[in-house]
């Protein structure tokens, strides 16, 4: 009976913090530092190096080039 | 802010490494597959040989895909993914070594022993308890190597794809030991600690969700780091991505229920089970769409770069299996369903369709930056993605319709209650479809073949990159 009722709380507590995580990430308070995180990534330059001869068995399918 | 000079390296020796033996594991493991398939379509190709027998090769082939193959891109893009977007060397270079080659040991141990016959039959967790052991002081490290380089990071934020990474990290290592709990009688010999119904349960616990955090969670960490990266453009949504991780976290443990639909588990659990699987529909949806729309406004890109072909393909395999999962777990679907070649089907669209596929398009993103190198050819890359999806495509629907055929023939009922088809009558009907399958696993190979024949013309000749940790001026 006590597990019972724990587990059911536990359910609730848990059911709880997930709206709550919903509501946070969607305020509007958030938004600036998120697409600010989201941009992290591209902000990090990691090209392949130019320093190698280039690929001479093909002509028209390119790679899309990471930013310079 | 500090903004002294740092003359760091990124730890790039790790992510060649592993990145190097996903390639090599991955045509191992998916060679096996090969012959095992000719074995099902084939009997006579077991040739007597007990080590050679289907039943020795299977868990090395799921051994060798999952854990070798798999886990070794996941290591190798973990390890770079940390490094980059916490702008920090690898926490601990010798603790990473040891995470390698501890790695390395764990896989040839399996190449041996299971061979061999040693099990402990437990699926997705054969190997005896000596392996077990090596494998939590592996993971263990591994987790150390990882937060620790979370810890030094010099961002203030923990960019979402090491959020699913640690997840990963998290709840394997508790999946692994839990449920290898055992009693050892002998070097290679234990006996689990559980028993009976609760030891159905703990495996398909950890079964599951071995699915659900190894073969999903780690996956989606690459989705969200290499499909920005390669399409140039910021993730879809990142509130949508924050929610995503909470959700597949609190979802996805779950599940492991609807593996014992029918069975001794009691039906409650059963139907939690299910109800539970059904849920992770939405998770599971909303991360994929956050991945295909990323390229949202510039869909032209995927004409003309086959890594990004690769990379969205995955997340559309891992949409339509994330579908199907649940629709199986269905209880009444499930009755159809369970012990057929669907269940092969779906694993197999999942596992190459998703896992393999995004594991490719990384690994082609990473080692020509490994090496300095443009890549080989790009006309191969687009010959691998195509043959490989034929491959995939094969396999699939071969395994659906022999799976839906096996489970009507099964279940058909004579009006006076006899059965319509011996057991026998359905493994005849089927064979056809295994001769399918085994086609497809045949070109799904063939591209791995090509993927390592352009890979070593890429990297011959070349020195390791070496990258400097950029010095941040932050606000």
């Amino acid at each position: 009976m006590m597990t019972a009722l724990m587990h059911s709380i536990w359910t609730v507590v848990v059911f709880v913090v997930f709206i709550g995580i919903i509501a946070w990430a969607y305020s509007g308070k958030r938004k600036k530092d998120f697409d600010e995180a989201a941009r992290l990534v591209l902000d990090d330059d990691d090209p392949v190096q130019e320093n190698q001869k280039k690929d001479n068995t093909e002509t028209e399918s390119q790679k899309n080039q990471e930013k310079p | 802010m500090t903004e002294n000079v740092i003359s760091e390296q990124y730890n790039y020796k790790i992510v060649r490494q592993f990145a190097i033996m996903t390639v090599i594991w991955g045509i191992v493991g998916m060679t096996v597959g090969v012959i095992i398939a000719a074995q099902l379509a084939w009997p006579v190709l077991n040739f007597d040989l007990p080590w050679f027998s289907f039943g020795r090769l299977r868990p090395l082939h799921t051994n060798a895909v999952i854990f070798a193959f798999g886990g070794s891109a996941l290591f190798a893009t973990s390890y770079y993914v940390v490094q980059r977007t916490c702008y920090a060397s690898l926490f601990s270079p010798k603790l990473a070594s040891f995470t390698f080659w501890g790695w390395q040991t764990i896989i040839v141990s399996a190449v041996i022993t299971l061979p061999l016959g040693y099990t402990s039959s437990k699926e997705y967790a054969e190997l005896e308890w000596p392996i077990d052991l090596l494998i939590a002081l592996v993971w263990v490290s591994y987790a150390v190597v990882f937060f620790g380089t979370i810890v030094k990071r010099r961002v203030k934020h923990i960019y979402v794809a090491n959020w699913f990474f640690g997840a990963f990290i998290i709840t394997i290592a508790v999946l692994h030991i839990f449920n290898s709990m055992a009693l050892p009688v002998g070097a290679l010999k234990s006996y689990s600690m559980y028993s009976g119904v609760q030891d159905a349960m703990i495996q398909w616990w950890y079964g599951h969700n071995a699915v659900g955090f190894f073969l999903t969670a780690g996956f989606l960490g690459i989705m969200y780091y290499f499909i920005p990266k390669q399409a140039n453009r910021p993730v879809y949504s990142y509130r949508l991505s924050v929610v995503h991780f909470w959700a597949i976290s609190f979802t996805y443990i779950w599940a492991g229920a609807h593996h014992l639909h029918y069975t001794a588990l009691p039906d409650w659990t059963q139907s939690l089970g299910m109800v539970m699987s059904l849920i992770l529909l939405a998770p599971s949806w909303g991360g994929m769409i956050n991945g295909i729309m990323t390229l949202s406004g510039s869909w032209e890109k995927l004409r003309t770069d086959p890594i990004l072909k690769f990379l969205i393909v995955s997340v559309s395999f891992y949409g339509m299996s994330t579908f199907e999962g649940p629709m199986m777990a269905i209880k009444t679907v499930n009755a159809l369903s369970h012990y057929t070649d669907w269940t092969i089907g779906h694993v197999h669209s999942g596992a190459l369709g998703w896992v393999a596929f995004i594991s490719i398009g990384a690994m082609y993103y990473l080692i020509p930056r490994l090496f300095n190198r443009e890549i080989y050819s790009n006309s191969l890359v687009e010959t691998h993605f195509w043959i490989a999806t034929i491959g995939v495509v094969l396999y699939i629907t071969a395994m659906w319709i022999s799976g839906i055929m096996q489970g009507l023939m099964w279940r058909a009922i004579n009006a006076d209650g006899t059965l319509t088809y011996s057991f026998i009558e359905s493994v005849q009907a089927t064979h056809p479809f295994y001769v399918i399958r085994l086609l497809g696993g045949v070109f799904f190979l063939t591209g791995m073949l090509i993927m390592a024949y352009n890979l070593a013309k890429t990297i011959s000749g070349a020195k390791p990159a070496e990258a400097d940790v950029p010095v941040l001026v932050t606000h």
